[in-house]
């Protein structure tokens, strides 16, 4: 799985409520998840994003609550993946359930509006307006074989089961 | 091989040796969802083609987070919940039953030593009875309701032993923020924290809680509070870390220097001991929270505004833990204490503390807050600032209008 977008870069401790703040999540309405995500963080989000974009962010990305939401509103606002230094647990867990791709990679240098490509199985992130590469942590198997199923529902709807 | 307590929790649930960064499958005992969290849980469910929940038993649905229903569409949400309740037969508990991981201790739907999740990060309140208690996300615990089970990777543990007395007016919750100062909002990132050492033998159930609580707020997976000295009614077969477990790391602290803690906006871990913050003005305060809503965290409260009138300009707002709470609280004369002193008391359950309704603060108004978070926005105003303490020094402060430390209330003329 390949993936390529458009970078918006963030810092470290970006928290669910910066993500999506509570008084929105309670919905299931994913078009009103993608109106609000990001907005007290980046009030231009909204505008500014394209489709297939990925986010970009230092440390701890996603600390916060347990809220799926997060990833989900992200992913209805049409990123295809995030690149972070390091991710808080649950966050990082929801992602992959909710088939959002993520990657953590400690030492990129991916700066706003840099074009990157994003090789999930490989663990590589291709930095195409720097010309460089940078070698992320492959993900545990079960993750990856859930996030290749598109997520914990349809994988779960396949096999019935986890298969270790 | 010798464990840590978790390891040894996991072992058990998974039926065999688990030893750190092991991904393995284990059985779950209990599972709980929020109205923040159940609807998509409920959808990711059915989504997947489940038909019956494996043990309804073993599921409780809560509906505490915006409660009673301050909208149509959450409303709807919470039918949705009692509907799937009921076809399930599962406990659901309504409006104004109280906060989720209050009901899960004080019904006992999590037990020392289980291994329990819940769809909301401070699940791991209950590692206070010495349960591995963590928080998922929604479509996660779909499939613990379809299976029973889960995957955990068995995480490295950070040892926190707590040595000495806590002074006279420095509570659990002074402790906790000294810790999340201390290690900062990832510091457990990826990790377990075990809590241990004298200065936890005579904590009560209600202190503990406190403890284990704000762990998420240092990133753990869950905090485990040793179980020596634990107040809980039944039997249960403590479990303990062998001598030689081996620890990330092992923390030593003195409880008996620490002074009461002030996390300052706009995250949990920018914490200031009381003396550097003090006098900057309060316009709303809150007691309550999953953190201290309890009976003991409004005793805390009362002791200090009995007989007084809060500040004019500062609105005390109180949301007992649970019903139970507010009961016990009626019953012994608190809430009079209280509502005299100028507090407002709201329906049991998370109230402002998330930020869905009620008591949303104005734009550059200054709470103070017996929570957990003080992320920006969380109380639902993004320009608001959120100081959090522990009841004590949220009452002297709605007392004097501006932060105060209670053992010096007396000084400042009370
Ligand atoms: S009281 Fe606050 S922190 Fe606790 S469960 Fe409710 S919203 Fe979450």
């Amino acid at each position: 799985m390949k993936l390529t977008g458009n970078a918006h870069v963030y810092g470290s401790n970006i928290d669910t409520d910066r993500i999506i703040p509570g008084k929105y999540t309670k919905t299931l309405d994913m078009s009103q998840l993608a109106d609000h995500v990001l907005e007290d963080l980046d009030p231009d989000f909204r505008k500014n994003v394209k489709e297939g974009d990925v986010i970009v962010a230092d440390d701890n990305f996603g600390c916060g609550s347990s809220r799926e939401q997060a990833p989900l509103a992200l992913k209805a606002a049409g990123i295809s993946a995030v690149v972070a230094r390091s991710y808080a647990r649950i966050f990082f867990r929801n992602a992959i359930n909710v088939g959002l791709p993520v990657i953590e990679a400690s030492d990129h240098a991916i700066e706003k509006e840099n074009i990157v490509q994003v090789d999930l199985m490989n663990g590589i992130i291709f930095n195409k307006t720097k010309n460089e590469t940078y070698q992320g942590t492959t993900m545990p198997r079960v993750m990856i074989n859930i996030l290749e199923e598109g997520g914990l529902v349809p994988y779960l709807k396949k096999h019935k089961d986890y298969v270790l | 091989m010798a464990q840590t307590i978790i390891e040894k929790i996991i072992s058990k649930h998974a039926g065999h040796d688990a030893k750190e960064g092991e991904i393995t499958l284990v059985q779950v005992d209990g599972t709980m969802a929020s109205d923040t969290t159940a609807p998509l849980a409920i959808q990711s469910f059915e989504n997947m083609g489940g038909k019956q929940v494996w043990d309804p038993s073993r599921v409780s649905l809560v509906i505490d987070h915006a409660s009673p229903a301050p909208n149509q569409r959450i409303a709807n949400l919470h039918s949705m919940m009692r509907e799937f309740a009921n076809q399930q037969n599962i406990k659901l508990y309504d409006v104004g039953e109280g906060i989720c991981h209050q009901l899960m201790v004080e019904n006992k739907h999590v037990k020392p030593g289980d291994l329990f999740l819940g769809a909301d990060s401070h699940t791991c309140t209950y590692g206070a009875l010495g349960a591995f208690a963590t928080g998922v996300g929604s479509t996660d615990l779909a499939g613990v309701w379809l299976t029973g089970k889960t995957w955990v990777k068995v995480p490295p543990t950070i040892q926190i032993r707590l040595h000495g007395k806590l002074q006279t007016g420095v509570s659990a919750k002074d402790l906790v923020l000294h810790l999340v100062g201390t290690l900062g909002i990832e510091g457990a990132t990826y990790q377990a924290i075990e809590y241990t050492g004298e200065a936890l033998h005579h904590l009560s159930l209600a202190s503990r809680m406190t403890l284990a609580n704000m762990s998420i707020e240092m990133g753990a997976k869950a905090g485990l509070v040793d179980t020596i000295g634990l107040e809980w009614e039944d039997e249960f077969e403590a479990i303990h870390a062998d001598e030689d477990a081996e620890y990330k790391q092992v923390i030593d602290v003195d409880v008996s220097k620490i002074e009461s803690q002030i996390s300052v906006p706009h995250s949990p871990d920018h914490v200031q001991p009381i003396s550097k913050v003090k006098d900057t003005p309060i316009q709303q305060a809150f007691i309550g929270s999953c953190t201290n809503g309890r009976l003991e965290d409004l005793h805390e409260a009362a002791k200090i505004l009995e007989g007084n009138k809060i500040a004019p300009h500062v609105r005390l707002i109180i949301a007992p833990a649970s019903k139970k709470v507010l009961d016990d609280a009626l019953s012994d004369g608190t809430v009079q204490i209280l509502t005299r002193a100028g507090a407002s008391f709201i329906t049991s359950g998370c109230g402002p503390c998330v930020g869905t309704h009620q008591g949303i603060p104005g734009s550059n108004e200054n709470i103070i807050s017996s929570s957990n978070r003080n992320f920006q926005g969380r109380m639902g105003n993004p320009e608001s600032n959120v100081y959090l303490a522990s009841p004590a020094v949220v009452a002297a402060t709605a007392l004097h209008g501006k932060i105060t430390d209670p053992s010096q209330a007396e000084e400042v003329g009370v």
